[in-house]
């Protein structure tokens, strides 16, 4: 019963990675109904250019505000570059377009940081603490914390400010959103600022856990189905879908793995996304279309 | 009586003109194979035809494949890939274990496979629709690499989990030179393309257009929608299963499960929005893009000789932001692809004779 509980004690925490990086989608989607394939690549240069400009001396807390300062230009950049030239156009080509954005931000960082694997250190130690007999790492309670603060404060903005209030307009009815004089560019560039924001935290705890490589952006990958359990409109479903696929791959990893000959961990996950599919059509939090004639 | 006299000359003008492109289509066909099955096979060298003219020729079946499913039928599939090895796999143990099966009956056969496969992973597209059917597909891609990677026996219990190429020929012909293989693969398009066309052109193809552009439409009136749903993740498949044996069996001569991951599916991907949508022969376009790209930017960085890229790492990099940044280009410069080069081209000349 304890291994059972560490089992799907880790899975938890993985799936709250997955939910951080499906944050970052959820918000993209909300505001220009991209799915955003570079948010992974995202993630990986954040992570990248914070280790590097820790190696190179620089405090903490310093490489963490240059690393969210370029995240911001990034989206800027990206803004300028490829939404706006984009705009109108169906969503499996915005899709293509984040594809080759990905391309182009992880192809950057390797070329200029290189293509070595960094170790992070975030000073929170990775050693397992005994809670009434199970074990559970004291990183993964921190990293918990932490997404959860991110999250409360995502919300909190959103609901309460003036510029969260004028992307849920731009969500709900981009139109309409419009034509009452919210300006459409100056909410792509901020919600893409935060995704980049949200991609740093997630970068330093993936990065931290597994080391700073390629591998990260292919974390990309995993939120699709996260999303599609969740909702592709809904950040608390980003994170109870999060929390489901992690779980339940890792239960599966174990339990199933052993009968079918090898890890399933690569594909549980979408099997599963495609059963709640079938039942749930729109994700557990996500919002019904209906199409009319 | 006006309205007589307006039409008249029109109508003088029409009849002759609607058999112009017919003849035009017919002179383009029979050029098209005077050169796939003449002119090629006579000047281009080995490199060029086992390294640039075959990979291009499969790619763009490839493209086919998917633009079959999704310019017509307008499905998503990110895992284009998958299906082509289920079709090598299949093609490998069907010539393994059924030796005296003739190479036609094989690359049949692996494409009905194919295709049995592509319906099984089509079918949450009776519920689902738009992005998110990418999961079952993309699920498809994961799921087969992970088969054929653990389950040795579909490699014939081979230690590297490889499978390698079998001896090619048809009818006493051998196949294995570079010609061979060049006109095995340029025979197989070719009555892939005519199948295609039929397709696209029959009330099958019509109808999926029908359900691509309005879904709830065609349903009311009176397309069976789920059926014609399932018929496109066949067809395509089909095309992918045959593709991918054509991939393995003629280009590369060995495959395994990571000779079909997800960056073949993306390129697959890509080779349909760069070619343009709903086009057949815009896929050669896109995939002459996907498989000279790398090659001319290898040359270009040979030749710049800076110092700072010696290391190989550097210069795959760059390819990547390169590759990157014209795919972004392409797709804001050219909505429909660079098949409306094509257009563009044909349209130009036309109007060069008209005058």
């Amino acid at each position: 019963m304890a291994f059972f509980l560490e089992t799907l004690i880790a899975g938890l925490f993985a799936g709250l990675m997955y939910g951080l990086v499906a944050i970052g989608f959820v918000l993209i989607y909300k505001a220009s109904g991209v799915f955003n394939f570079a948010q992974g690549a995202m993630v990986f240069l954040a992570a990248l250019v914070f280790v590097s400009l820790v190696e190179r001396g620089i405090p903490f807390w310093g490489a963490f505000a240059l690393t969210a300062l370029l995240m911001a230009i990034v989206a800027v950049a990206v803004e300028a570059l490829v939404l706006r030239p984009l705009r109108n156009r169906d969503p499996l080509t915005l899709f293509m377009a984040t594809l080759g954005l990905s391309f182009v931000i992880d192809g950057t960082a390797q070329f200029f940081l290189g293509t070595d694997v960094h170790m992070l250190d975030l000073g929170i130690d990775d050693i397992a603490q005994d809670y009434g007999g199970i074990l559970v790492s004291r990183f993964d309670i921190v990293a918990s914390l932490i997404v959860i603060a991110l999250v409360a404060v995502l919300a909190a903005v959103f609901s309460k400010t003036r510029m969260g209030i004028s992307l849920r307009a731009v969500a709900d009815d981009t139109l309409a959103a419009q034509s009452i004089g919210i300006r459409l560019p100056v909410i792509w560039r901020i919600v893409w600022s935060v995704a980049g924001f949200v991609a740093l935290v997630a970068g330093l705890l993936w990065g931290a856990r597994q080391g700073v490589q390629f591998s990260l952006s292919l974390v990309t990958l995993k939120a699709l189905p996260v999303l599609i359990i969740g909702g592709f409109s809904s950040i608390p479903g980003a994170i109870v879908g999060g929390l489901i696929v992690g779980a339940s791959e890792a239960l599966a990893d174990i339990y199933l793995g052993p009968i079918v000959n090898g890890s399933v961990s690569t594909w549980f996950a979408y099997i599963l996304a495609v059963a709640f599919l079938l039942i749930r059509p729109a994700g557990l939090f996500g919002d019904r279309e209906i199409e009319r004639v | 009586m006006a309205s007589i006299q307006d039409s008249a000359p029109d109508a003088a003008h029409v009849a002759p003109a609607v058999s112009t492109p017919a003849l035009m289509r017919l002179a383009l066909v029979a050029t098209g194979l005077v050169v796939a099955f003449g002119v090629v096979p006579a000047y281009a060298t080995d490199y060029w035809l086992s390294s640039i003219i075959i990979p291009t020729i499969v790619m763009g079946l490839a493209g086919i494949s998917l633009n079959l499913l999704q310019g017509y039928a307008g499905l998503v599939s990110l895992g284009s890939a998958a299906f082509m090895s289920v079709g090598v796999f299949s093609a490998y143990n069907l010539i393994l274990r059924a030796p005296d099966l003739p190479l036609p009956g094989v690359f049949v056969l692996a494409g009905l496979i194919a295709a049995a496969v592509g319906v099984v992973f089509g079918l949450p597209a009776l519920r689902i629709k738009g992005f998110y059917l990418a999961a079952s597909t993309l699920g498809a891609q994961f799921f087969f690499q992970w088969l054929f990677t653990n389950y040795p026996w579909f490699s014939n219990n081979s230690q590297s989990l490889t499978i390698s190429a079998p001896r090619l020929e048809f009818l006493g012909y051998d196949l294995q030179s570079p010609h061979g293989r060049y006109l095995l693969v340029v025979s197989v398009t070719a009555l892939l393309i005519g199948l295609a066309f039929l397709v696209v052109r029959s009330r099958l193809g019509r109808e999926w257009m029908a359900i691509r552009d309005m879904e709830t439409a065609a349903s009311v009136l009176g397309i069976r929608v789920a059926r014609r749903k399932l018929e496109a993740y066949a067809v395509s498949s089909f095309f992918l299963g045959i593709t991918g044996v054509l991939w393995g069996f003629a280009y590369l001569g060995t495959a395994d499960a990571h000779t079909y991951n997800l960056d073949k599916s993306f390129q697959i991907l890509f080779i349909v929005l760069i070619g343009g949508t709903a086009t057949i022969f815009g896929n050669f376009l896109g995939a002459a893009f996907i498989v000279l790209t790398p090659i001319v930017l290898d040359h270009l960085v040979l030749a710049s000789n800076v110092a700072y890229l010696s290391d190989q790492g550097a210069i795959t990099n760059l390819q990547r932001v390169i590759f990157g940044a014209i795919i972004i280009f392409i797709l804001i410069k050219e909505p429909d692809g660079l098949s409306a080069w094509i257009r563009r081209g044909v349209e130009a000349i036309r109007g060069r004779l008209a005058s």
